[in-house]
This record gives structure tokens, sequence and C-alpha cells, in this order.
């Protein structure tokens, strides 16, 4: 039987939702021979690959460079997962933003510095004007709030997309 | 008073200013004295005074005489002649001229047709009474009705009479009047409130206002008779603030009434007693929400409640409450002087009588005009409004304001009634009517109505007070040349809900004007978001590289 | 000077069920166990009909009406749940995590809150419609409670219990459309407010972390609201 391409990716997030996801323990057994792991921040690969089943994604978008890589993720995958509250919502990451992006950079790297106060032009992506859901972004499939969500929820999203169905989660809401 | 002394005050007032009397009409209402009609009436009676003893000239101010945008407008007598933008300094050409000769240059070329159209019920007394004057009123038959009504019909009777002129509320929703009034007055309770709803806050709606400073007779003996119809003692005129003469007016009317004892305790030698107080809103448009315009007048911050209870039932301080607008009300005295009959003998089956509209946006004759239901659209704005400035093209017609629809050029043969107007996704409205031509971009004037909206909203209710906000961000979004078709998608469905979930009107009607003009100009809708190109070449569209940062 | 109550019958979701004509369409459901979701409505406060999430299909009526707000009349047949109904209500959710700042992982009441509740109950997984993220005020000027305008859902809930129950109308409201905000006194700091008696009630009743008791953690909030029945059993008791 030919193998589910799954990717995971962390944008603006903790990875407390990929650790949630780990917490599914002896679980993870159960699907693993299942899926083919083609790109994770627990895997070394660089690039996006191409023709992936499934990409669950963690975080919100928040800089130039998470937009470019859930445009390319979208365009590349065949259902996309939001997984918490983070690229659901924008949570925690959205808290800035009420306030202007200079302002945030400035108590960050400035107000709040004690050596070294400069705010960093490279290295670091420019960050959006507004931190969004990824949904504000790109078409989402599949919604997974949580915050994190349970390593229950993950393992029956999981299992619903291996067997080829959307899973209906529906009267699995939580959020925080 | 009693009526043989109204009678008398009728014919004396009548004897002193024969019509065949030179005289010089300056209106003297809030679009003319804009334009310093003050300063021209001042003028045109030292002029008089000048002319002498031997050929007298009676100089008085009028009501609104319609051409509004022409102003200031004066008519002279005998003879009718309308001059247009006169100026102080026209005062003794103008003068001179009522010996001889029209002053041609400032004679309105639209006159004829303007006023030959028109049927006036409503606005009867505009070019001849003098608003400050009771004596003026009363001279046109004014309380004529109420000292009648109290001696020969009773209450029951007279709401039967409303009922057969088939009067139906000129605030916007079109309920029967006399349904109205039989139900108040079937109400448990001896403490009952009359309440005139004079809270007109539709862009570019001037109708209640122009009557105010008109006629302010005409609504206080409207108000009296429906007291007396209903069993109220007490009546309430919740007018805006930002109405400062006809405030003023209204206030000096009723301490006239009150004097003649036309107002106060036994009116007419009857046991009926009515008072009338005038009360000032801030400036809140839901405040002209029946159910909000009561809890301002209690003393509460103005936010609708739910209805059922309906204030017929309990309304100011939980008592049987009559709301009619200050239209419905100008036309009690005429329809119970002339008998119900008589007034069902204009207007339509379903739609009886005159309708008064404000006619603004791209029209040649911007004024104030009164018209029999049934009219088509087009007469009204090629006839009575001389047709589209420039030589456009007509695009549509907006009518009723933010709660109302834009009509498209196809409906424009569709006689002027409260049925036809819903069917076309528009409503009558309180008679504002603004006409769009082809420079008009129509997502724009959807734009422009939800801002109204949203920043009008009370914000008690979720879906007004949220969705008009989301909406009126998605529109922006629209005009800028930034939204997808699952925009327009969520717009529609934010419209259904904000629709049919808001608490009152002006929620559940703040998404008409979006809904009106996706049905008839969708194309321009799509036009934005498909090639982010605005038809009307009003919207300027944004640089899509900067949608994210 | 209301007329008598009456006792009548109407039908709720094909039910026929009796009832008083003073009752409201909510009391009735809730006696014959029908759940009518709600929220800006509690429970020995006058009810007002803002949040829109208990409306119902009136058999014969053109508008949905506010279960909370609407007196029974005999013969009345009420749907409570319906495709339309539960659309509209998710809507209005919706409408109230765009119009804030919901951060439910770090507020004092995740886990404990109303509106958390309400998006469970509608099924509300995500937002269909962009949030709005406003600025809006944090105020811990009061001694022992703070007020978080980021998380009010405009609910008036602290506005009629110190109105109503403890009679010192410290809160109202202040602005108008999505500008509307509640404050205490002519707006000044909480903490400067004259009329407070610090009673806490407000913060009992507020569906979400809006109003909490100062030096709470994420999750510690829980709102105790069975003071209100005990102010109604024992006035009752009163008189």
């Amino acid at each position: 039987m030919k193998k589910t391409r799954v990717a995971t990716v962390w944008l603006d997030g903790c990875s407390g939702c990929h650790m949630s996801f780990l917490d599914m323990d002896e679980r993870i057994l159960e699907i693993a021979p299942k899926i083919e792991l083609v790109y994770s921040p627990l895997v070394d690969n660089k690039e996006f690959p191409e023709d992936v089943d499934v990409t669950i994604v963690e975080g919100a978008v928040s800089s130039e460079e998470d937009l470019h890589k859930i445009q390319k993720i979208r365009a590349r995958t065949k259902i996309l997962v939001a997984l918490g509250d983070c690229a659901v919502t924008s949570n925690v990451p959205g808290m800035r933003n009420p306030f202007d992006t200079q302002a945030v950079l400035a108590r960050a790297y400035l107000e709040n510095a004690q050596e070294n106060q400069h705010v960093p032009t490279d290295v670091i992506p420019p960050l959006l004007k507004r931190v969004r859901p990824i949904n504000e972004v790109v078409k989402v499939d599949v919604f997974v709030p949580g915050c994190p969500p349970s390593a229950d929820a993950i393992f029956f999203v999981v299992s619903e997309l291996l067997e080829g169905r959307l899973p209906d989660l529906s009267e699995r809401v939580k959020f925080g | 008073m009693m009526l043989e002394a109204l009678r008398k005050i009728a014919e004396e007032h009548r004897a002193a200013h024969p019509p065949t009397a030179k005289t010089l009409k300056v209106c003297v209402a809030a679009g003319c004295v804009s334009c310093q009609s003050d300063q021209v009436k001042k003028a045109l009676e030292a002029a008089a005074k000048k002319g002498g003893a031997d050929s007298p000239i009676i100089v008085k101010g009028v009501g609104c005489l319609g051409l509004c945008a022409q102003g200031p407008l004066v008519i002279s007598e005998p003879g009718a002649t309308l001059y247009r933008q006169v100026k102080p300094e026209d005062a003794a050409e103008l003068a001179a001229a009522t010996k001889h000769e029209p002053v041609k240059r400032l004679v309105a070329p639209a006159n004829q047709v303007f006023y030959s159209r028109q049927q006036r019920i409503v606005t009867e007394n505009f070019d001849r009474i003098d608003p400050e004057k009771i004596e003026d009123y009363i001279a046109a038959d004014g309380y004529l009705a109420l000292l009648t009504t109290l001696t020969t019909r009773s209450p029951a009777q007279t709401i039967d009479e409303l009922i057969k002129s088939g009067l139906r509320g000129r605030g916007g929703g079109g309920y029967p009047t006399g349904l109205k009034w039989s139900t108040v007055a079937k109400a448990s309770g001896s403490e009952k409130y009359i309440i005139c709803n004079a809270d007109e806050g539709d862009p570019g709606a001037f109708m209640d206002r122009s009557v105010l400073e008109s006629d302010p007779h005409r609504i206080l003996e409207g108000m009296a008779l429906a007291g007396y119809a209903v069993g109220a003692q007490r009546g309430y005129i919740y007018v805006r603030a930002e109405y400062p003469i006809a405030v003023k007016r209204l206030k000096l009317a009723i301490s006239q009434a009150e004097k003649m004892k036309l107002l106060g305790p036994s009116i007419g030698g009857s046991s009926f007693q009515f008072t009338i107080e005038v009360r000032l809103g801030a400036g809140a448009f839901v405040c002209g929400e029946e159910t909000a315009l009561i809890a301002s007048i209690e003393g509460k911050r103005g936010t609708p409640r739910p209805r059922p209870p309906f204030p017929a039932e309990s309304g100011l301080w939980g008592k049987p409450t009559l709301i009619n607008n200050v239209e419905t009300f100008a036309n009690i005295a005429t329809i119970l002087r002339n008998g119900g009959d008589w007034y069902a003998g204009f207007g339509t089956e379903k739609s009886r009588g005159t309708k008064v509209f404000a006619l603004a946006g791209r029209i040649n004759n911007t004024g104030l005009i009164e018209v029999p239901m049934g009219i088509t659209l087009r007469e009204i704005i090629y006839d009575i409004g001389g047709g589209i400035p420039g030589g456009r093209r007509f695009k549509a017609v907006q009518t009723g304001g933010p709660s109302g629809g834009c009509i498209p050029e196809q409906f424009l043969d569709m006689p002027v009634e409260y049925e036809s107007l819903a069917k076309v996704g528009s409503i009558m409205g309180s008679g504002g009517m603004i006409v769009m031509d082809e420079t008009s971009c129509m997502v724009d004037v959807a734009k422009f109505f939800m801002e109204f909206c949203k920043s009008e909203s009370c914000g008690k209710c979720v879906p007004c007070r949220v969705g008009t906000a989301q909406m009126y961000d998605l529109l922006c979004k629209i005009s800028e040349g930034r939204a997808t078709l699952d925009d327009l998608a969520l717009l529609e469905d934010l419209c259904d809900t904000v629709k049919h979930t808001s608490l009152c009107g002006l929620g559940q009607t703040a998404p008409n004007p979006v809904l009106s003009t996706l049905r008839f100009f969708r194309h321009e809708y799509l036009a934005h978001i498909e090639e982010q190109r605005c038809p009307a070449g009003v919207c300027k569209m944004c640089i899509p590289q900067e949608i994210h940062r | 000077m209301s007329t008598p109550s009456r006792v009548i019958t109407l039908t709720l979701d094909d039910r026929e069920v009796g009832a008083h004509t003073d009752q409201t369409i909510l009391e009735v459901a809730r006696e014959n166990g029908i759940v009518i979701p709600t929220l800006c409505h509690l429970e020995g406060l006058l009810p007002i009909g803002a949040c829109r999430i208990c409306l119902v299909e009136v058999v014969g009526s053109n508008k949905l009406l506010p279960a909370c707000a609407t007196k029974v009349t005999d013969g009345m047949r009420v749907i409570t749940q319906s495709e339309r109904l539960t659309r509209y209500r998710r809507r209005v959710v919706e409408f109230l995590f765009a119009s804030g700042n919901h951060i439910c992982a770090v507020c004092v009441s995740n886990h404990h809150c109303e509106l958390q509740d309400m998006a469970v109950y509608t099924g509300m997984s995500h937002l269909t419609e962009p949030y709005r993220y406003p600025k809006l005020r944090v105020d811990a000027s009061h001694e022992r409670f703070v007020q978080d305008d980021n998380r009010c859902i405009l609910c008036q809930r602290c506005v009629r219990v110190c109105a109503e129950i403890e009679g010192a109308h410290t809160w109202d409201v202040m602005g108008r459309g999505i500008e509307a905000r509640v404050i205490t006194d002519l707006n000044q700091p909480w903490g400067e407010s004259d009329t407070c008696t610090s009673c806490s009630k407000c913060v009992q009743v507020c569906p979400t972390g809006a109003l909490s008791i100062k030096g709470m953690a994420a999750a510690e909030m829980k709102k105790r609201k069975h003071f209100l029945a005990q102010y109604w059993t024992l006035k009752e008791e009163e008189s």
C-alpha cells in the first residue's frame, strides 16, 4: 500500500502542538507504518517537497517568511490542517496585533534589552503588519483548535485522514 | 377657544390679507435661511416701506417653497411669480416690480412643471402662511378640524374617519395609521401618551424638518386630535437638536396655541385637555426607532428594546403610547376637515394620499416635493425633478435612506407605492430620494450607507454592532480592489445574518443598500473584484503588494 | 397595571406544554428541559435581548424573537432548533470572537468561560470572517478587581447586576456601535469610582474573563453566580 506523504510545519507558535502530537505516545507506532514523513521540524529536510498529501501546520502567519512558506505549502499540499489555536485564531502571537510593528520591535529589542540595543534588520524576517490565522491567508481544509489540541484529538484527525476521510471535529471543539 | 371665536379670527385675518394685496413672500425655512433669506426679507421690508402708503406691499415670511437649491426664494403676489437666488440688493427692484412686469433675470425657470405635477396636502400651507403666526394658520382653516371634531365626532368616529382615509405611517413602515390609533385607544389604562417622532436622520432627507419649520401648528393640531381619539392628555415631540429653527418654531407655536386655549385644559369648551412638550434628541440616528426614542425621552441611553411588547401596549413609562412620524401627524387635520373619503381619493388602492419627498443628488431641481401616491419615478425625476444635470445618464434612485435600496432604470415607470418599492428591494421610507447617474459607483454608495449604519449603530445587539463594522470593512476591501469572490460570499452571508438577527430596524435594514446594489449592479462589484476596476471611476484601487504589510 | 397571569398551552418543538402568560419562552423551555442557548441573559436579571443567541422561530412571525425577552402567548408555536438558527447562532459567536481579543490560552477564565462554551455548543471550529484586533483598555486601578475590555462581549450583565441588585449603578455603556464600552461612573478609573461598593457582583456574573479578581493566573478564575438565586429566594421569603 502506498504510504501517505505527511509534512508538519512550525510557523509562529511555541511548538506545544508538536509536543502534543508526540503525546500520542505508543499510538504513533500505530500510524507510523502508514505515513512517510516528508518534511517536519523533526526531520532534516530544508526544502518543502512537492506532492504532499497532508500538511499539519502549527503556528500563526507572522512574518514574510511565514507568508511565503504557507503559500508554497498550500500549492504543494492536498489537505492542509491548521493545528492549534495559533494556526486557527492567531492566539498569543496575535496579541501584538493591536500595536504597531515598530512599537513591538522597540519594546522587544530596545526598551527591554539591557545590552546591545538595536532592532535587527537582517537574518530575522520582516514582520507582517498583522499576525494572521492561516485561513486568512490560504485555504485550510481541517481546523483543530486548542492550546494545545489534545493528543486524542490529533490522533483522531490523523487516523481519519489516513482513512481518507475529512475528520468532523464539530463535537470536539476546544479553544485554550 | 370656542369654534365661533376661531371662525371669527379666521375671517378677520383673511379680510385683512386679501389675495389681491401686493405681497412678497420670502421662504424662511432652513434651506433659504442658510443662504441668508432673513437678510433678503429685511431688505424687502425696507424697500416696501420706502414705496409709501399709497401702494402698500406686504412682506411676509413663509414656509419652504420647494426649490431648495435655488434659494433664497421669493414669491410675488398676485401672479405667483417665483424668484430664485434673490440677494438683499435685489429688494428695491422686486418691490418696484410688484407694480409692473416681473424681474426677468430672477424668475425661476423650472417653476411651472415643478409645481403643476405636485399634489399638496401636507404642504398645502407652505407658500401661504407665516410659520410664526398662529393667525395665519387659523386663517388657512387651522384648528378647525380640532374644534369641530371635539364637538361633532366621538373618539371612535374620529378613528373611523382615519381608517376610511387609508392613511399609512409616513415614517417608513407604512403601518395603517387608523389601526395603530385604534390599538392604542383600546389599550387598558387611563394614562396614555402621544409622541411625534421628529428625529429625522436619513442622509439627504429634510421632509420633516421642512414641515416643522413651515407649518408647526399642523403638527400640534394632528397630535391633539390623536390625543382625543386615543384618550391621551399629554404629547411629546421628539425633535433633533440639529434642527434649531424647527425647535424654535415648535416652542413658539405651542405657546401661541396655549395662549389661545387651543392646547391645555378644556379645549374648545369640551372636557378634553391636551398639552405638548418638546424633547430634544442629541442626534443619534437610532433614536428614530420608537423604543430607543422612548428610552431617550425617559432620560435613559437611547437604545432599542425587543418588541413585543409594542409601545401601543407598553410605551413611554410603561403606558400605552401612540408614536407617529411628523408627516403622518401633518395629514390628520386635513383628513378630518375634508373627510376620509376625500383623502382616499388620492393615490392608489393600497397607498392612499400623497407623499412628501426630499429630492436630492444628481438632479436639476433639488428640493422638497409632495406628490400623489402612484406617480411614477420617471415623472418625479424627469418632470418634477427636471432630469439629470449635464446630460449624463441616469443610473439609480435611492429611496428610504440607509434602510432602503437603489432602484435601477428598468423600474422607472413603476408607480411609487409601499408595496411596489418593497418588491424591487427598496422601501418607501420617510421620503429621502437620492438620484445617481453614471458617475456614481454603486459599491461606493453601499459603502457610504454602511459607514453611516456602522457609526449610528447603538452597539447593544451583537449582529448590528459587529456585523455593520465587518460589512463596512469588506466593502472597503472590495472598493479598493483587494477582495476575492470569497469575500463577496462572506459579505452576502453577513447581510443575511444581520438582517434577520438584529434587535431593531436599524440593524435589520442596514444590509439593504448592499443587497439592492448587489441585486441590480452585481457587475460593478465583480469589476472591482475580478478586474480591480471601478467602472464609474470613483474608487481608488490599492497596490496589491501592500496587502499584508 | 398588567393583566393577571393565565394558564395557556403552546408548542415548543412539536411538544405541547403548559405555561403562564407572564413567563418567557426561555423560562417555559427550561421548565420543560428544552435547551435554548443564552449568553447575555442571566436568571435573576432583567432580560435585554442583546446577544441574539437565544433567538427562536415563532410560527406566524416574520421576525426571529429572543426567547429571553418574549412572553409566551396562547397557541404559540415555537421552534428552538433549526439549521437556520444554528447558523445564525454560530455567526453571532463568530462576531464576538472577531470583535474582541479573546486569547483563551492566557485568559483567567479559560475553561470557565461562557463564550468559550458557546463556541463549543455552536461547533465553531474557526472564524470564517476576519478578526478585528481592536486596541482596547485594561483597567487595573481597582484594589481587588481587573477590567479587561479585550475580553468584554457587552452583555451588560455587570451593568444590570450593579443597578438592579446592588443598587449602585456604577457600570454603564459609553460610545456607539463597535466603539461601545462598559465604563465605571463617568468613565473614570474603576479604582477611583465614587459609587462602586467593591461587592464583586459584576465580577461574578461576567460570562468571560473581562471582569476578574486580581492575581489570578490563566484558567484560575471561576465565577460564582449562585448568589443571584439566593438573593431572589430571600426576597420572596421577605415578602
